[in-house]
């Protein structure tokens, strides 16, 4: 009778929290569709900036709803910390000319409404064809994702040493290509 | 929503007495007497500071960005106030415990930046801007030899997690979940033979565990004193050159909310550095044979007594590296920006990347 009880109890607590995690999974969706129409459709360039870190900020708290929360703090890291800034920095050191700001401009309207549309038709299909409520590791994952783990960085990094060690390393390899070329173009040349 | 109110209170309160604490450690220094005339030795003048700044007039300037402007503080605060959500206060209290505590602050400190950027350009003043492009050049520039001095402790310990870093420095140990078999060693290493699990005290903390985190302590507070833009870093304020910096056009309760968030960066890179390497919540006093200091100055866990030792030990290494920081600040002369550069790429990037490699080879010593 008592584990009855306790068993209803705790289903009660896991209804109430999937209610809770539901709601502010729209609150984090809406947000970010807002942030990101605002983003693409107001004409000043740096709004456009502040708005993507609004977009940024709400798809780092879908990562954490979804139980990824090194990918959601990656995502801050990288491209608040990084790319917005050296967005920002751009907009800035070069908008104001003559004392205006810089507006952005509508070119290629038909093209762009074109790409659009097929893009959105091909994500459409794409996602309609795999079916991925039948998938059956989702149907598993219901229950405990994390599986006692406190983080997903242990399984990550293992996986990273070990099945993806190829991509991770080609990836170093790349961003210190990039770094030695930034340092290229960076440097003075000496007039001889 | 307890935690939140709870770590707020107090962070008002450590502002509070740091604000005041400035003003008699500069007096002190310069053969001064500081504020004397409101309360004893002067001790009400910040919080007659902060009443003074709440009933001034909100000015917000004519050609400046509105939204942007008014936005700008409380992006500031709420970044930096987001920091103090993984920091554990005692060995049970911390507001949010997360496996990847670490990684997180990091990279909610990086929403700072963006709150900087957003004041100096909403404010449209020519020095506004200036101070936050330095500001920000600054900060994003120290954050590598930070962040690689944060790796190397990461490295030796294993772990992400602040609370489990801190049970790691201390008789604690085993009462971490996970951590029940483990075992500390006099300076990590097992070969020695000196087993300092329950020993506790100075011995176990990060700095003695790996000596070589010494170095990267140094680092990293050099790195902190940069990151909050505090003297010999304080190019982005510079009032001989730019008045204020970013929050020259902020007044009334703006300006208090940007000065609190300021203070409130120095306490939380101060505390992450007592945390990382100084033994975070831990007792600076060993166990000696009979005499045992750490036990009688750790109290029990889950009782009052155990919260107030480790509040109390956490709080006051704490304000010891704070008085350092004000100490530097009337000791050093200003960096020019040169030689702040100079500073972090060639010199504290390549110790910091050499401590990274020596804490791996250490941490293999450990096992």
């Amino acid at each position: 009778m008592v584990s009855i009880i306790s068993s209803n109890l705790t289903n009660q607590v896991f209804k109430n929290r999937r209610i809770k995690e539901k709601m502010l999974f729209y609150v984090f969706a809406l947000l970010a569709i807002v942030s990101g129409a605002y983003m693409v459709l107001t004409r000043n360039l740096l709004y456009a900036g502040f708005s993507l870190l609004l977009t940024l900020l709400s798809v780092a708290a879908i990562y954490v709803l979804l139980f990824a929360d090194f990918v959601a703090v990656t995502q801050l890291m990288v491209y608040v910390g990084g790319v917005l800034v050296l967005i920002l920095f751009g907009i800035m050191l070069s908008s104001r000319v003559h004392d205006k700001s810089v507006m952005s401009e509508n070119v290629n309207v038909g093209w762009g409404i074109t790409i659009a549309l097929l893009t959105l038709v091909g994500l459409s299909y794409t996602i309609w064809q795999a079916g991925f409520s039948s998938l059956p590791w989702l149907q598993q994952t219901d229950t405990d994702v994390l599986a006692g783990q406190k983080s997903t960085v242990q399984h990550i990094g293992v996986k990273l040493m070990t099945d993806f060690v190829l991509p991770f390393e080609i990836a170093s390899l790349l961003l210190l290509i990039a770094l030695m070329g930034a340092a290229y173009i960076a440097t003075d040349k000496q007039k001889v | 929503m307890l935690a939140f109110l709870l770590t707020l209170m107090l962070l008002l309160g450590i502002v509070i007495v740091l604000a005041y604490a400035e003003r008699k450690v500069a007096a002190f220094m310069q053969d001064r007497l500081g504020p004397t005339e409101a309360g004893p030795y002067g001790s009400l003048q910040s919080v007659l500071d902060v009443l003074k700044l709440l009933q001034k007039e909100d000015i917000v300037p004519a050609a400046a960005d509105k939204k942007l402007f008014k936005l700008a503080p409380i992006l500031i605060f709420a970044a930096v106030f987001a920091g103090f959500a993984v920091i554990p206060f005692t060995p049970e209290l911390i507001p949010a415990s997360i496996g990847i505590g670490v990684f997180y602050l990091l990279a909610i400190i990086s929403l700072d930046v963006v709150g900087l950027l957003m004041a100096g350009w909403g404010s449209n003043n020519k020095y506004a801007m200036l101070g936050a492009m330095r500001s920000v050049a600054q900060i994003v520039s120290y954050e590598i030899p930070a962040g690689l001095a944060i790796l190397s402790v990461v490295m030796i310990c294993q772990s992400l997690d602040f609370q489990e870093i801190s049970y790691q420095q201390g008789i604690l140990l085993n009462r971490f979940p996970g951590l029940e078999f483990e075992k500390n060693w006099l300076f990590g290493i097992e070969a020695l033979g000196i087993n300092t699990t329950n020993i506790g005290g100075i011995t176990t903390w990060n700095i003695f565990r790996a000596p070589l985190l010494l170095v990267a302590f140094v680092i990293y507070f050099i790195a902190s004193l940069a990151e909050s833009n505090r003297a010999p870093f304080d190019i982005p304020e510079a009032e001989s050159e730019l008045v204020a910096g970013f929050h020259v056009e902020y007044s009334g309760f703006r300006f208090a909310v940007l000065f609190l968030a300021e203070y409130s960066m120095m306490v939380l890179v101060s505390l992450v550095a007592v945390i990382l390497f100084l033994g975070s919540w831990n007792t600076p006093l060993p166990n000696l044979t009979t005499l045992k200091f750490a036990d009688w100055t750790t109290g029990t866990i889950g009782s009052l007594s155990g919260i107030l030792w480790g509040g109390f030990w956490l709080l006051s290494k704490t304000f010891v590296l704070l008085f350092l920081q004000l100490q530097i600040r009337w000791t050093y002369p200003r960096l020019r920006v040169d030689q702040l550069m100079h500073l972090c790429w060639k010199v504290l990037t390549p110790v910091a990347l050499g401590v990274v490699l020596l804490a791996g080879i250490w941490r293999l010593l450990m096992v």
